[in-house]
């Protein structure tokens, strides 16, 4: 069963190889399985398979960011032996999900100074300072955004595994839970050899919601008097037909 | 079975929303009570978020109320007049609520006021209704204030007075304007109807038959929670409607079983049950509030998409 996919990969990289003028240039390619990720009725989450090929050894790291956007951190405080809202740290562009995963455990295959530069995990992603609160508890609030956004699920609390195939091919499934925003996505596949990047692929996936969904919550937003008086009017006349059908004298 | 709510932006177990729908639809039936107030605390626990709760709450009991209200009305126990005047002092009552709803909305304390506002209110409902019920139980019956005409009270003394025929009441149109404001605040705060704050204010503030104050407050509470259905779509773009929908099936058909279901249980041992239940949804409540959080940050709500 092996022998297919090193059959298909040595193809692939043949391929790759003679098609470029330089044979020192590494190859890479990747691409998602779907570009579309569409939240209809019954949306609980989905699978992203993703895939590609290199033509050369080494190891394959992959980051997925959603699209980024204001978010705040509040801290709770105790008022009267009642816990309320205290601080509050408001951050911008904040990437609204966070998905990491490579072949070999990041800390062995990424040095500091080549996550640092690419962002790859989450201590190494880049946010801007926060308004609201002071300089000196801005870490904290930066660690409780991550912390906050893992437990949600929208931030990967460990890198995932990224399967090899053959030696040459890699899959692996990107998992989008069921609150993941609406928007732009960019899965970023990078190979390292070495501890340096020798080549990187951006893909792009959209989430987007689709059909019935999509347009009550349109028409709520743009059309928000009509949509309120709707409202009242579906209501008033399923109350209506209730009395009508369980009418007893 | 899920389904994505898109307003609420949760997806939801169809079937808990209707069992939810249908429960406390069942126990209005039988209470005649409103259930918005045991609603919208379950609707929270559940995992809708707090604004969306209130919002949608309102919606679905314009259905609950219009679904009611026929009953009364062709019986002929609906006063207008009143009903219109009690009306008046719930929009104004509920568009200052949506507004204050809003401003704490956007200071991000409107869901420790939600929390609040409904450990107060169930707990001393629910207080009250337990002493209420042990006090039946026992036999003994509430007394109520027997209308003495001639004698001057203080509510003679108010100003702009009308003729409520349907009532038989002469007094100042002040009092149902307040009694109506409070209601719509509450509506709009909490996505409650306020009949359980309007029927005794009814009874024993304004002195009306009681043949005709739970008809006369469904007519109220089917506007005044309109009103508030469409100042949060318009202000605050909260109103999930196919929540709204969901809830609205399983309540429909729980009142009906419920109200069959009244005539052929003990009323009593009911009523502490229910109280006891309210009781318990106030404690949770109160308990979340007090008790140290696993993590004292949380997130803010999502803003703007």
């Amino acid at each position: 069963m092996t022998r297919t996919p090193r059959a298909v990969a040595a193809c692939v990289a043949a391929l790759l190889v003679s098609s470029t003028p330089s044979a020192r240039a590494a190859q890479l390619v990747a691409d998602l399985a779907d570009h579309l990720v569409a939240i209809t009725t019954g949306f609980t989450g989905a699978d992203v398979l993703l895939f590609g090929a290199t033509d050369s050894e080494g190891d394959i790291v992959v980051v997925v960011q959603g699209p980024r956007g204001p978010r705040s951190v509040r801290r709770k405080g105790r008022v009267a032996g009642i816990w309320v809202k205290g601080a509050e740290a408001r951050f911008n562009e904040v990437p609204g999900y966070y998905w990491v995963g490579a072949t070999r455990p990041l800390e062995d295959i990424v040095p500091d100074n080549v996550g640092a530069l690419y962002q790859i995990g989450l201590r190494h992603l880049r946010l801007p300072a926060p308004t609201g609160v002071p300089a000196e508890s801005v870490g904290d609030f930066r660690a409780a955004l991550i912390r906050a956004m893992q437990r949600d699920q929208l931030y990967s609390s460990a890198p995932a595994r990224i399967a090899f195939l053959g030696n040459r091919l890699f899959r692996t499934d990107v998992r989008l839970p069921a609150n993941a925003p609406v928007g732009p996505y960019t899965a970023a596949v990078y190979h390292l050899r070495g501890g340096e990047v020798i080549n990187a692929s951006l893909t792009p996936l959209l989430v987007s919601k689709v059909g019935f969904e999509a347009r009550v919550f349109e028409f709520a937003h743009r059309y928000a008097l009509a949509y309120g008086v709707l409202a009242v009017l579906i209501a008033a006349m399923a109350g209506w037909l209730a009395n009508l059908v369980f009418r007893r004298d | 079975m899920d389904i994505y709510l898109p307003i609420a932006e949760v997806a939801v177990n169809v079937f808990l929303i209707l069992g939810l729908g249908g429960a406390v639809g069942f126990l209005s039936g039988l209470f005649g009570v409103g259930g918005g107030f045991l609603m919208t605390p379950l609707l929270i626990f559940v995992g809708i978020p707090p604004s969306v709760a209130v919002a949608t709450e309102a919606n679905q009991i314009v259905a609950s109320s219009v679904s009611g209200v026929f009953a009364h009305w062709r019986r002929g126990n609906v006063d207008f007049r009143m009903g219109l005047i009690l009306l008046l002092g719930g929009i104004v009552g509920s568009t200052v609520g949506v507004w204050l709803f809003t401003l704490l909305r956007g200071l991000g304390y409107i869901d420790l006021v939600i929390s609040l506002s409904f450990v107060c209110l169930l707990g001393i409902i629910g207080l009250l209704m337990l002493i209420e019920s042990l006090r039946a139980m026992r036999g003994r019956q509430v007394a109520k204030p027997k209308a003495r005409p001639g004698l001057r009270t203080w509510r003679d003394a108010l100003p702009l007075k009308m003729r409520f025929r349907r009532s038989r009441l002469y007094i100042s149109a002040l009092l149902p304007v307040a009694v109506g404001a409070v209601v719509g605040l509450l509506a709009a705060l909490m996505g409650v109807g306020g009949g359980f704050i309007m029927v005794p204010a009814m009874i024993y503030l304004l002195g009306m038959p009681t043949a005709v104050v739970v008809g006369t407050s469904l007519f109220q509470i089917i506007f005044v929670t309109a009103n508030v259905t469409v100042l949060q779509s318009v202000t605050n773009r909260t109103v999930d409607v196919v929540l709204a929908l969901l809830l609205l099936v399983g309540g429909v058909i729980g009142a009906q079983v419920g109200a069959r279901a009244g005539s052929r249980l003990r009323g009593d041992q009911l009523r502490i049950l229910l109280a006891l239940m309210v009781l318990a949804v106030a404690a949770k409540l109160a308990f979340d509030l007090v008790i140290e959080p696993d993590d004292l940050y949380s997130l803010g709500e999502r803003s703007g998409r």
